[in-house]
């Protein structure tokens, strides 16, 4: 289990991923040694999985988000596994969820511009399998995205 | 805006994965030359492309069974400012996200929660007390999947 010196050095690498072990260790105020330790413990355990690069796709031109929260014709059993499946081979997907709630999925999806959207949207997403309906919410803008843990 | 080619694609695929890549393992990957694969992230991260990386946590491990999506409309639109409920909201420790969006909901968050019970009590307390909130959904994250994108 964790304790609160594991807490804190995680805490503190959540906040800046990219600092020095060395730098960890004294913000997390404990010996370098030790920190070494805990974060290999995390590791080995599975508490700490890795990391992943964060991409800002407008930087690369990628102007419009939308998420598309879709209902699932739950009369087919195969109906989640055939839906993903296709929703995978669409390149401007980039997350798939799967919900216990109103909505049965969710789609991330990513355009160069409105126009662009509305041609992936017609002919990519309206041919994916099994959808009753379809919702659109337009990003406006990320006003909190750490996602940080309240560790 | 920056263009891209094959292997600065091919090098931001390989991050998505392991952001802890150094430029000499990142090279052999993808065929180039320590040198010239870090003179690329460079480029990648000066032009707000790499923006960063984030750490993957078992969330089961460290006790947050629960991760539940809320779609928030406003009741008071005009008379409770966004900034208002934007700073509230923000403040939240268990709110991971928040998305202004445009649609059937105003705002798109991401709580997550030990249990079902410790978040009934994060969206009583501290969710449905946001100045100007109205209609609030919740739909419990069952899976969820990152895809590369259109980097292929």
């Amino acid at each position: 289990m964790l304790d609160n010196t594991d807490r804190r050095i995680l805490r503190h690498l959540q906040s800046d991923p990219e600092q020095s072990v060395a730098d960890l260790a004294q913000a997390s105020r404990v010996p370098l040694a030790t920190c070494y330790k805990r974060l290999e413990r995390l590791q080995s355990s599975g508490v700490l999985k890795g990391s992943h690069a964060v991409i800002d796709w407008r930087a690369i031109g990628y102007e419009v988000l939308v998420s598309l929260r879709i209902s699932l014709d739950k009369t087919n059993p195969r109906a989640f596994d055939e839906f993903i499946e296709a929703a995978r081979e669409v390149a401007e997907v980039t997350e798939i969820q799967t919900f216990l709630g109103r909505v049965d999925l969710r789609l991330s999806v990513i355009a160069r511009s409105m126009s662009h959207y509305q041609e992936i949207y017609r002919t990519r997403i309206l041919s994916l399998p099994h959808m009753a309906d379809i919702e659109a919410l337009m990003h406006v803008s990320q006003i909190k995205q750490s996602e940080a843990l309240p560790i | 805006m920056i263009d891209l080619d094959d292997l600065d694609r091919a090098l931001l695929r390989a991050l998505q994965g392991d952001a802890t890549l150094k430029a000499a393992e990142l090279g052999r990957r993808i065929g180039l030359s320590q040198p010239s694969t870090w003179r690329r992230m460079k480029r990648l991260g000066d032009a707000g492309v790499l923006v960063g990386r984030r750490l993957d946590l078992d969330l089961e491990k460290l006790g947050f069974g629960v991760t539940v999506f809320l779609g928030v409309k406003l009741a008071t639109k005009g008379r409770v400012s966004l900034e208002d409920f934007e700073r509230a909201v923000t403040a939240i420790p268990e709110v991971q996200t928040v998305e202004h969006v445009l649609g059937l909901y105003d705002y798109r968050l991401r709580v997550v929660a030990r249990d079902l019970s410790d978040f009934e009590r994060v969206l009583r307390r501290r969710v449905m007390t946001l100045p100007g909130v109205g209609n609030v959904e919740a739909n419990v994250l069952l899976t969820e999947e990152r895809r590369p994108g259109p980097l292929g």
